[in-house]
């Protein structure tokens, strides 16, 4: 039953160009097998120490902004989400990734950021166009570490 | 096979881009006040402990001042405490010279320009501020307003979509904060409802007075957009919406914000 999607954002075809006319950096591509991407996007397992360092320093994960988490040392996090405590026993590794790669795959109608993206999007400022929020290997790290939330 | 996947998707994302987010109900409408901590409270409610009364008092001389240009504020509107009473709470209003909509700093220059042959004042300028918060204060209080002017209205409908649009590279539009999850906690600051009753208005954070426009032009870089120009007409649409989406909520200004 499982829809195999082929998601090659900005591969140099025609129709990818026209989707991101920024174009400005290649996006590695995966394949959607019903609510996960199973493979790795970098082909090894990312490092969940560095993934925690991205999920819990709100600059650079951002997560912090919507998420709480079991993360004593970051006073501030959000509350526009479920907690990610636990995220590992509810979702496995290829289900995690889709949620941070593009989770409007999911619900279209959702508040999280695609973090591995550049198409779709209007009115990008100009120091962040045509790059994903997170590189391959920074979403691989976060999976990693996701993975870890064990409740 | 997989370039029209591909458009199929696109398609179905910028569906989902335009869905519109519910309006807040008139009677669960909030001041940003509300929101704020102790200290704003604090310094909105005394005029004296409130800063942006620095800007005001500017203000007030600037409308009188005669020197540099041709004629003073004060000599053709005379005592802004009458003349300018009710004013900005019906702003942004319809310009015929400009055909467009034009908000009080619009409206400013102008007078600056036309009526004073003086150069315009920039948009974040002292004086601008000074002035539009002198001439604010004489609406506190009153309801805003809008003026019930039918060509207005496509104007009003862009700044509504702008609101509703979904941008950056964090793909945020104002409505998913403000209309879907105000009172939230965005990191651990709460979410207003964004409404515009304060402005001009002191900001701790800017340590100044800012104009409406800086607070859209916070909003925007916080989702990775980017900002219109001071005094683009796009930041006047949604000014308008704005001003229709408070309509009734008691004028602010100059309100203080953290
Ligand atoms: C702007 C808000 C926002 C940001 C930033 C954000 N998320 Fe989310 N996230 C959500 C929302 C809302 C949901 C709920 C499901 C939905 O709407 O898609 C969610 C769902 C999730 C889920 C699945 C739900 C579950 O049971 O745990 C995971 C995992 C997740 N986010 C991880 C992250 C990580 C990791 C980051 C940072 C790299 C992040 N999120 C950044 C808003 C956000
Ligand atoms: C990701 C969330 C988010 C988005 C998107 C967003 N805002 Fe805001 N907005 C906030 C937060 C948080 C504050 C309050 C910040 C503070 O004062 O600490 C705020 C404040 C405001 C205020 C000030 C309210 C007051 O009482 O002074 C206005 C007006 C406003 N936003 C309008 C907008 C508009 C218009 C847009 C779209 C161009 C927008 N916002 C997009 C989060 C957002
Ligand atoms: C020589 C006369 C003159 C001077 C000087 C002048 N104005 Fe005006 N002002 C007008 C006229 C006439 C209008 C009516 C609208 C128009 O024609 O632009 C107006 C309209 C306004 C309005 C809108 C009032 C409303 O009811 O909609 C404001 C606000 C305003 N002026 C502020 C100022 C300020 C601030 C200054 C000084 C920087 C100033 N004006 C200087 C003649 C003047």
């Amino acid at each position: 039953m499982a829809k195999v999607t082929t998601f090659a954002a900005a591969c140099g075809c025609a129709a990818a160009f026209f989707l991101s006319p920024a174009g400005a950096q290649s996006l590695v591509p995966y394949v959607i097998d019903g609510d996960a991407i199973p493979q790795s996007l970098t082909g090894k397992p990312g490092d969940p120490v560095n993934g925690r360092k991205i999920v819990a320093t709100r600059q650079i994960g951002l997560c912090m902004l919507c998420h709480s988490g079991p993360f004593p040392e970051e006073r501030f996090q959000g509350d526009l989400s479920p907690s990610l405590a636990g995220a590992g026993s509810r979702w496995n590794q290829g289900q995690l990734r889709l949620r941070i790669v593009d989770a409007g795959k999911l619900n279209p109608d959702t508040i999280m950021p695609a973090y591995y993206r550049i198409d779709g999007l209007n009115q990008v400022a100009q120091q962040f166009r045509g790059k994903p929020v997170l590189t391959a290997e920074q979403i691989e790290d976060v999976v990693a570490f996701l993975g870890t939330l064990r409740e | 096979m997989i370039s029209r996947l591909l458009i199929a998707l696109a398609l179905t994302a910028s569906l989902a881009a335009a869905t519109r987010a519910a309006e807040i109900p008139l009677d669960e409408r909030r001041s940003g006040l509300d929101f704020a901590g102790n200290d704003s409270r604090q310094m909105q409610a005394d005029d004296t402990s409130n800063p942006a009364f620095l800007w005001v008092r500017e203000g007030e001389a600037l409308w009188a001042k005669t020197d540099g240009v041709k004629q003073s504020c004060a000599s053709c509107h005379n005592d802004a405490a009458t003349t300018m009473k009710g004013v900005s709470a019906r702003y942004p209003a319809y310009s015929e010279a400009k055909q467009r909509p034009v908000d009080l700093a619009g409206q400013v220059n102008i007078c600056r320009e036309t009526r004073q042959d003086a150069k315009p004042f920039a948009h974040e300028s002292r004086e601008m501020l000074a002035l539009t918060a002198y001439i604010g204060l004489q609406s506190r209080g009153m309801p805003t307003a809008p003026p019930d002017d039918a060509r207005l209205e496509p104007f009003r409908r862009n700044g509504e979509q702008l609101f509703n649009a979904r941008v950056g590279q964090l793909n945020f539009s104002c409505a998913n904060c403000h209309n879907d999850n105000w009172g939230k906690r965005l990191a651990s600051a709460p979410i207003p409802q964004g409404h515009a009753n304060g402005y001009p208005l002191y900001r701790l954070e800017w340590q100044s007075l800012g104009s409406l426009q800086r607070r859209f032009r916070n909003c925007m870089s916080g989702v990775r957009a980017t900002a219109f120009a001071y005094g683009a007409p796009e930041w006047v649409d949604l000014e308008l919406y704005l001003a229709w989406r408070a309509r009734g909520m008691p004028v602010e200004t100059p309100a203080v914000r953290p």
